[in-house]
């Protein structure tokens, strides 16, 4: 017996949405499947993955910090991938934002100036847009990838900041270890709740978050930017430029990564190392597309990926599982995610049988 | 319809059943003493964080009942470790290990808001009222193994593969070329950085390298069994580091400079029951039975086996000591005047080759 997809005349629009609450079920139930597969009681283990991290105001305020740079950084992508420009190497842009924004934070280390941080942000997002601009340049310049540049430079991003933390930002008092001095008070993010480490980054990704919606359902812009993506030929013909898209696209995403970037230095760090860099850039990849490329879906993505990484951790702590548990979460979200992408667009049947 | 249906009835049975074992643990007759233990990379079968792990386990064994343990692995060394080690402590965990050198200021922030539990962090450099530091004399180890190499290398070229010019790592790569040189004075140490902890890949290209400029003796400051593998492939010697790595080379491997952790975790964890726990600064090695040899490699000499146990001696005893001066670095400059022993604080700003390294660290 043979099956076979077939395209579908009209994908469900009411099915693309639900999707992602369909792979967020069937996560969790695989999920139950794995739990007793270990051996472990699957409610209990529910309960420590799901419930725990977020049991009291505090692991709340955890929850919203770790989502902060996965709303900001896939947002900013959202506007890239809906026209097709695939910016993989958010991972870079953010390592470059959050040295550039070091590098201020260091240079004024004595400063008091109320300046300090705004400034900070803006070289966080300059410093994010510059290492786009590269993959953006080469692609409208000489039509080269920009999936392969983009990447490639997150690798020469983690080596620079790994040579400025080993060399001329080295901490002088620091007995030669890899690490930059730690901020002043005035480089670091105001506090959102006394007593936790949720602080102003949250603020910001809120921001970009309602900036991204106007701009990508609201303005010309965004219009000219989606045609581009969904129908390059008829972009073309209504005179859409190409290369502005993509200028836009990659240059979006790197400044909203770069900023991602400034808020770990100037939030739960307080200092730079070479241990800036969590994956953020690349899992908000998957959470750009758990959110449909959408601000309100992103919002609500960044939540579950970040409630994926506090679970892994719990279950860690209270279960004795190993820490993979959390990229097996991960992978069984995007898997069932695109699993059900596929349907929409896609129905089965037997292969042989006239539809 | 109905097979569907079934099927989540009896899904609905299976989680049913399963849930009904949930029932709570009592408490134990006396409170045990809660450990939690952060390390920065998978435990793995050797390693940094699997020797840490066997000293778990042996804390474990020693106080048994009176102690329950919990670790969470691959922790990065970013912000996310504050809030794994903030949970331990919430948690009621009064003693936590933080056992990578990249969560210092993190471990510090959480030792301030619990007062009551005790912190210990390793490799790092910051105290308080709660929170010691412990770490071992690697250099110790890297001695022996220099000695054993300068005595049977034949083209008196050692090569060390080595993550980053830190002083703990200068430390090593120095003991080992003194070593070498005080039973050769031909033979010279070349050393190849490879920037990274763990990196499999380039470690075991530059062990190639090495094998390829002529080393015949190899060692590594890095975390993975590249480099034993590597020497075992290439028919040259290897030195293992962190654990005892002869099961990826059986002829290859010599011998290897291993972390004890077990006696300090089970004193310490005794301390904290007993409530006489002081923060401090443990820098345990031989003579705290923190720093061993593996098993040595029946190929080594016995002349030289005896020369090795000599010198371990003297190490547990506190009569030798691997940077006694003279000490002169590679531009001929005395570094540590003959006969003095050198001190921790000054081993700890070690920023130089000493004579007898062939490389020039890499220029700011």
């Amino acid at each position: 017996m043979l099956l076979e997809l077939e395209a579908r005349a009209e994908p469900s629009r009411l099915m693309a949405y639900l999707s992602p609450l369909l792979a967020v079920v069937l996560t969790l139930i695989g999920g139950l499947i794995v739990f007793a597969a270990l051996g472990k009681d699957p409610l209990q283990g529910f309960q420590v993955f799901f419930l725990n991290p977020v049991k009291d105001a505090y692991g709340i305020s955890e929850l919203l910090l770790k989502a902060t740079p996965l709303m900001l950084i896939a947002v900013g992508l959202a506007v890239g991938f809906r026209a097709n420009v695939w910016n993989i190497g958010a991972e870079g842009q953010y390592i470059v934002g959050a040295a550039a924004a070091s590098g201020l934070a260091l240079y004024f280390v004595e400063s008091e100036s109320a300046m300090l941080l705004p400034a900070m942000v803006i070289a966080g997002a300059v410093g994010g847009a510059a290492w786009a601009s590269i993959p953006a340049f080469l692609r409208t310049r000489f039509n080269a990838n920009e999936i392969l540049t983009s990447l490639m430079l997150v690798y020469i991003a983690q080596l620079g900041v790994s040579w400025l933390v080993h060399g001329p930002w080295k901490d002088p008092d620091g007995f030669n270890f890899p690490q930059s001095q730690m901020f002043g008070d005035s480089a670091l993010l105001p506090m959102l709740v006394e007593g936790t480490r949720l602080n102003f980054a949250f603020v910001m990704a809120l921001g970009l978050l309602a900036a991204g919606y106007i701009f990508m359902q609201r303005s010309f812009l965004g219009f000219q930017m989606r045609v581009s993506g969904q129908a390059s030929a008829a972009a073309r013909y209504a005179g859409f430029s190409a290369s502005r898209t993509i200028w836009i696209g990659l240059l979006a995403g790197g400044a909203a990564a770069g900023i991602a970037g400034m808020g770990e230095v100037a939030g739960p760090m307080g200092q730079l190392t070479e241990h800036v860099a969590s994956n953020y850039g690349f899992a908000a990849i998957i959470v750009a597309f758990i959110g449909r490329l959408n601000p309100v879906g992103i919002f609500f993505g960044s939540l579950l990926m970040a409630l994926l990484y506090l679970g892994g951790e719990q279950a860690q702590q209270y279960l004795n599982l190993p820490s993979s548990i959390s990229k097996v979460f991960q992978g069984m979200l995007l898997f069932f995610l695109l699993g059900a992408d596929v349907f929409i667009h896609y129905r089965l049947r037997l292969a042989g049988k006239k539809s | 319809m109905t097979t569907r249906r079934s099927v989540i009835k009896s899904l609905a049975m299976l989680i049913g059943a399963a849930a009904l074992p949930l029932a709570m643990h009592g408490a134990q007759a006396a409170d045990p003493l809660n450990i939690g233990y952060v390390y920065v990379s998978p435990i793995g079968d050797a390693g940094w964080t699997f020797q840490h792990d066997q000293g778990r386990q042996q804390m474990e064994a020693a106080l048994n009942g009176k102690i329950t343990t919990k670790a969470v692995e691959n922790v990065a060394e970013g912000s996310d470790a504050e809030r794994v080690i903030r949970e331990f402590a919430a948690s009621g965990h009064k003693l936590v290990f933080t056992t990578s050198f990249g969560y210092m200021n993190y471990t510090e922030r959480v030792a301030k808001q619990f007062p009551k539990t005790v912190f210990l962090h390793a490799t790092g450099y910051k105290m308080g009222k709660n929170m010691g530091i412990y770490n071992a004399r690697f250099y110790e180890g890297r001695y022996l193994t220099g000695v054993i190499a300068g005595k049977m290398s034949k083209s008196n070229v050692l090569g060390y593969v080595a993550a980053f010019p830190i002083p703990e790592v200068l430390q090593g790569i120095n003991a080992f070329a003194l070593g070498a040189r005080s039973v050769n004075p031909n033979a010279e140490v070349r050393v190849i950085w490879v920037n990274s902890w763990f990196d499999p890949g380039k470690e075991r290209e530059a062990a190639t390298t090495l094998i390829s400029q002529g080393a015949d003796m190899i060692t590594h400051h890095t975390d993975s069994t590249a480099v034993v593998q590597a020497a075992e492939e290439k028919g040259v010697h290897a030195f293992g580091y962190h654990s005892d790595m002869s099961k990826y080379g059986a002829r290859a491997h010599l011998t290897a400079t291993t972390h004890q952790w077990g006696d300090f975790y089970t004193r310490t964890a005794q301390a904290v029951l007993d409530g006489t726990w002081k923060p401090g600064s443990v820098w345990g090695g031989h003579k705290e039975g923190m720093i061993k040899l593996a098993p040595l490699n029946p190929a080594i000499p016995a002349d030289t086996v005896a020369k090795v146990h000599e010198l371990e001696a003297g190490l547990t005893a506190g009569t030798f000591h691997p940077f006694t001066g003279p000490v002169v670095d590679q531009d001929g400059k005395q570094r540590l005047a003959a006969g003095a022993v050198m001190d921790d604080a000054t081993l700890g700003k070690m920023d130089y080759f000493v004579q007898g390294v062939a490389s020039r660290l890499p220029k700011n």
